[in-house]
């Protein structure tokens, strides 16, 4: 355990350290190819910005209106049927929307239920497994420039859906 | 698609908080959320430049090209008319090797920079269809319009995975977890799952 927030720590350092000594061992001028690249990326934040701010409104918006909490726990009372269990549906909407106001759901899961029940359990292996689809979205198809997504959303939800059924398989069937 | 998603949400979220009489807090979060936005975007502009200056040095020092060989196969697979010599294919390739190692504020620059890439491999394929004799066709997308390469990458993208979960074991431990790392194997076989379920449906999507 300790050892493996370790290594995460370690991690970049070790990355950044490697490239810029491998960098210098090739005879790449480290400095210039940096700033080169630095420019690059500097331009591509300024591009999203506006983007950015739309849609962080919009999120902000439908947070703080409470919406997703009350729709989650509506229709909470049906996923319960089919084996979901409903307290977690609030976190797995608001998931889609902000990964902030998803972790605050999180950590108020894990102090009304405990890190390790049942709950507590397929909320953290649902965590991993999903991703802030309407940022990652918007975000991404800003930066191409493109504003008919086609088969994306469909096919992300897929993939949260498949993540999602897997998670409660696993602590239904395994733990 | 993103005009609707917009829309819904504000339309939502301000016609619901006046049932819930608690609109005061909607221009609040506003202009917060606008706030938050741009001290985020200076936040990531640093991040952002820094690690691209850095991702120069490794694309000059031909790190990205050796990385980019060996992940060959795999972007072969995932995006099979993607030229793997083209620069969105190196981008891709960090990418995914940022969120496989969980190294997510790595995974964004390069996933932006792909999309960019990705588009300017559109407009050349657009290109290169005006040139070609009518009836053959190098099936490009139109002007603002995904292609299959970009609904494939962000698919894999946000079906996000990733080998060690480390937010979540730290907030497992922080909250009295008694086996915070137990988490690690099933969120592996999930997120496997996720991104299975994500790869079948771009290949059934690609085919038509």
């Amino acid at each position: 355990m300790k050892l493996l927030l370790l290594f995460s720590d370690m991690l970049i350092p070790i990355i950044i350290l490697a490239i810029i000594c491998y960098g210098a061992s090739k005879k790449v001028d480290v400095y210039d190819a940096f700033i080169k690249g630095a420019t690059e990326g500097f331009h591509t934040v300024i591009k999203i910005m506006p983007t950015l701010i739309a849609l962080m409104a919009a999120v902000g918006i439908l947070r703080e209106s409470g919406f997703l909490e009350s729709f989650g726990s509506m229709i909470g009372r049906f996923t319960t049927y089919v084996g979901f269990p409903g307290e977690l549906i609030p976190l797995t909407l608001v998931k889609m929307f902000s990964s902030s106001a998803a972790t605050g759901l999180l950590l108020d899961l894990y102090k009304e239920y405990g890190t390790d029940s049942r709950i507590g359990t397929i909320a953290s292996i649902s965590m991993c497994c999903t991703e802030t689809i309407a940022y990652t979205m918007s975000v991404y198809f800003m930066a191409a420039k493109v504003s008919k997504s086609r088969y994306t959303l469909p096919g992300a939800l897929i993939a949260t859906l498949a993540g999602l059924a897997a998670s409660v398989a696993f602590c239904s069937y395994v733990i | 698609m993103q005009t609707i998603l917009w829309e819904g949400m504000i339309l939502i979220g301000i016609i619901y908080s006046v049932f819930t009489k608690n609109f005061t807090n909607i221009s609040d979060a506003a202009l917060n959320s606008s706030k938050e936005a741009v001290s985020l975007c200076i936040t990531m502009a640093g991040v952002m430049s820094f690690w691209c200056g850095l991702m120069e040095i490794a694309t000059q020092a031909g790190i990205i090209e050796a990385m980019s060989k060996k992940m060959k196969p795999v972007i072969k697979f995932l995006f099979p008319r993607l030229d793997v010599n083209h620069p969105a294919a190196k981008h891709i390739t960090t990418n995914i090797i940022a969120n496989v190692l969980g190294l997510g504020w790595a995974a964004t620059p390069a996933g932006l920079k792909a999309m960019e890439e990705l588009a300017n491999l559109e407009e050349e394929r657009r290109e290169k269809e005006r040139t070609l004799p009518a009836g053959e066709k190098e099936a490009a997308m139109q002007k603002g319009v995904a292609s299959n390469e970009m609904c494939n990458f962000l698919i894999i993208n946000i079906s996000s995975l990733q080998l060690i979960p480390v937010t979540v074991i730290a907030y497992r431990s922080q909250y009295g977890s008694v086996h915070p790392t137990s988490i690690v194997g099933a969120g592996i076989i999930a997120t496997a799952i996720s991104t299975l379920a994500g790869v079948a449906f771009c290949k059934i999507m690609d085919r038509k």
